[in-house]
């Protein structure tokens, strides 16, 4: 697959999932037909649409007569399109009659949403992603673009290969640092989970040492005294916390003025910003070093989520939030519902409804029976396995909507067949807010379109919802919601793609935001402690394993792994550094037990010095390592998002070594589809 | 009881108070309540409220005025 070199996006480059790696679509592990079972215990048994739909229905308004409206909820994908997942979250709040719907966001950027909102107002990236191009000085903080991000990654390439300087700020020696034509000036290699201590010690450089943009802060900001006082605190001078973030001060020092002084300062991050306790204090950090340097609203410069799926953006902006309608209006705004009131015919409720986690333990604790969990693999991907597994077994009616019969389904007891994005008609929004057509290349090999099967389900619970179209979808969308106001597939199919906010004041779009003002009015300054972590390395648990992806595969690894791409990574490997590794009698490619307070996984050992000694990293891309048994429900403190980048472990050779070699040579490899 | 007994509303509870620590405790508990507000869901808040009026075991003092705060309706 080759994309299309005039796509606003990507301009004609794809990495290698996007290029070959789409034959999961013709895979035969696909589920094409509806199936049903009174107990996940129970074999399935496949069914007509109209049996699977009226089970669902029926089980659906069964559980909320019996256990209250509350009782159901549904989770929304990040890979679906954004009128799938409208579809969705108006089932959940006109038909459900609650706001029980989140998004896999929960467990990537939420802080990001959070953090944003906080500062800017709006929750989304500040520029495209054509501006790296004139970016002068170019901060990675929390990410791998080379391996996550590899087609925005050569585009920062090329500007740095021009002679943009670049600072890294990762525990592990990422590519970036060095690689041919690229070298890092500064590599800030911080202990995982002191991101706001490092965040915040710049900023105190930038206060201190005078390179504060008074004239932009003036005009444009508000809060900025009272976080200028907070911020010039001695308890935030680099030197106060080295030995917290192991980052030399002088590094930092010199980090911070090469950003406040080097011209267009532009801010790029990753999940190693949000997967932590404090993941929204991270943003709220970095969007204030952004405010006091002048580095917000124009082209060059920034604050940018590179986000982990498709779609993350679009779901977001899709209301997927128990707290928030389409739009990033929250529930309680009572013109917002009333929109929603008039149009559905339904009142909304005005309080929030309950998130990912608080689902799980809901379900534990009896009080939620029911979930729709629409193309997320929660069972594999969400942490604490044993804690997600419990909660999925403990509900009465767990709904499935995906390709395949994947971990989550394995506790289901109905699995809707999907619709991979070769048979989708509608538009996905990239990290750049930029919404985009998808446009079917065959027909749905199930015969339905995804969003077509959640109106069936609402229209058996008795609800009227029907539409003839995705097109129709988006007309409901844009006449709703005010930043995409000027959204119509007509209008997409004319220009390409277009970036929201579109409407009467952007016709085309808005490539950059907050030029003239923030979206909140005045950008707000934050005041943003650095509080430690309570996951702390003990004698038992001496090492900090932090997780993360591999250029070949695709999260979860669902689709990817049905590819020939698996050839490339067909394991998950703890990458761990060599002198941690020779006091435990660990040599390369041992079989070694990883093990938390949680839980205990087997894997491969690579040794390595892009980690630092006490850090260990491994990817999740495999079931069978299943790499969230070991991480736990420590989480964000705003958002839940949970802290998959700090676990303490303990590495060892296994005794069952001889074992666990002998299970990975029977274990089978997925084949490729056609 | 540590934070992995800990029910989820005392911990999750502790975690947003402690990022308020550094204000005045009225006016920490008054940002704490604000968040439970905007962003918890009712059970959630329900249960808290229970706890405290429990006596609020491993409460942090802030979350525990917090939910003071909640119950009066401010």
């Amino acid at each position: 697959m080759v994309p299309h070199k005039d796509g606003g996006a990507n301009e004609g480059h794809s990495c290698v999932k996007g290029r070959f790696a789409f034959g999961y679509a013709s895979h035969p592990d696909r589920v094409l037909a509806p199936m049903v079972r009174d107990s996940f215990a129970d074999e399935w048994r496949e069914v007509s649409w109209e049996e699977a739909i009226s089970f669902t229905a029926r089980r659906l308004r069964e559980i909320q007569e019996r256990h209250g409206a509350g009782s159901i909820g549904a989770i929304t994908s990040s890979r679906t399109t954004n009128e799938e997942v409208y579809a969705v979250q108006k089932m959940v709040r006109a038909v459900f009659g609650n706001n029980n719907v989140d998004t896999c966001a929960r467990v990537c950027h939420s802080p990001t949403g959070y953090g944003l909102k906080q500062t800017f107002g709006t929750s989304a990236g500040t520029q495209d992603f054509k501006s790296v191009a004139k970016a002068d000085v170019i901060l990675v903080i929390g990410a791998n673009p080379t391996d996550g991000h590899p087609v925005f990654a050569s585009r920062m390439k090329r500007r740095l290969r021009q002679g943009a300087k670049l600072i890294v700020i990762d525990p592990r020696r990422i590519d970036l640092v060095r690689s041919p034509h690229i070298e890092a000036a500064h590599h800030l290699q911080l202990a995982p989970g002191t991101n706001v201590a490092v965040v915040n010690a710049m900023a105190h450089v930038v206060v201190t040492e005078g390179l504060v943009d008074r004239e932009f802060v003036q005009e444009r900001c508000e809060d900025f005294a009272e976080w200028e006082a907070f911020i010039a605190g001695p308890e935030h001078s680099p030197e106060a916390v080295q030995e917290i973030t192991g980052v030399p001060a002088e590094e930092v020092r010199a980090a911070a003025r090469l950003y406040a002084t080097g011209g267009n300062g532009a801010i790029y991050y990753g999940l190693g910003v949000t997967e932590h306790s404090q993941g929204s204090t991270m943003v709220m950090g970095m969007a204030n070093l952004a405010m006091a340097t002048g580095n917000i609203g124009r082209d060059g410069v920034g604050v940018n989520p590179l986000r982990g799926q498709n779609n993350v953006q679009g779901a977001c902006d899709m209301g997927s939030f128990p707290h928030e309608l389409p739009g990033y209006r929250h529930v309680s705004e009572d013109g917002a519902r009333a929109v929603y009131e008039q149009l559905w015919g339904v009142p909304i409720q005005d309080e929030p409804g309950l998130r990912i986690p608080n689902m799980f333990d809901a379900a534990i604790d009896g009080s939620f029976r029911a979930l729709f969990v629409q193309g997320e693999d929660i069972a594999q991907s969400d942490p604490n396995t044993q804690h997600v597994h419990a909660a999925l077994a403990a509900l009465d009616l767990l709904v499935v909507q995906d390709l395949f019969v994947n971990e989550t389904a394995k506790f289901a007891h109905v699995l809707l067949p999907g619709t991979s994005f070769l048979e989708k008609d509608g538009t996905f929004t990239n990290a750049e807010r930029r919404i985009n057509r998808v446009r079917p290349v065959m027909a749905p090999r199930t015969g339905k379109q995804e969003w077509q099967i959640v109106c069936e389900i609402a229209q058996a619970m008795g609800y009227p919802m029907h539409y003839d179209s995705a097109a129709q979808i988006m007309d409901e969308i844009a006449l709703t919601t005010p930043t995409f106001a000027g959204v119509s597939f007509a209008h997409l199919d004319a220009v390409g793609s277009v970036q929201w906010p579109c409407n009467e004041a952007a016709p085309d779009g808005t490539p950059i935001m907050h030029t003239d003002g923030f979206v909140r009015g005045r950008g707000r300054f934050v005041e943003t402690v650095y509080v430690p972590t309570r996951e702390r390395s003990t004698r038992k648990f001496p090492l900090i394993l932090t997780t993360g992806r591999i250029l070949s595969q695709y999260n979860v690894g669902a689709q990817t792994r049905r590819t020939a791409n698996v050839a490339w990574h067909p394991e998950d490997l703890l990458e761990l550094h060599p002198h941690d590794a020779e006091v435990r009698g660990i040599t390369d490619g041992d079989m070694v037990a990883l093990s938390s307070r949680v839980g205990r996984t087997t894997l491969r050992a690579v040794l390595s010095e892009r980690m630092p000694v006490g850090v260990c990293y491994t990817t999740f891309h495999h079931p069978v390592t299943g790499a969230n048994v070991i991480t736990t429900d420590n989480s964000d403190w705003a958002t839940n998002c949970p802290e998959y980048k700090v676990t303490a472990v303990q590495v060892a050779l296994t005794p069952e070594q001889a074992a666990v070699r002998e299970e990975r040579l029977t274990r089978p490899v997925a084949t490729a589809g056609e | 009881m540590d934070t992995v007994t800990q029910p989820p509303h005392v911990r999750l509870a502790n975690d947003i108070a402690v990022q308020f620590a550094h204000r005045p405790p009225e006016e920490a508990a008054a940002a704490v309540a604000a968040h439970l507000r905007a962003f918890w869901e009712p059970r959630m808040t329900a249960a808290l409220l229970a706890h405290a009026a429990d006596g609020g075991a491993e409460l942090d003092l802030v979350a525990l005025r917090a939910a003071e705060l909640l119950r009066a309706g401010s």
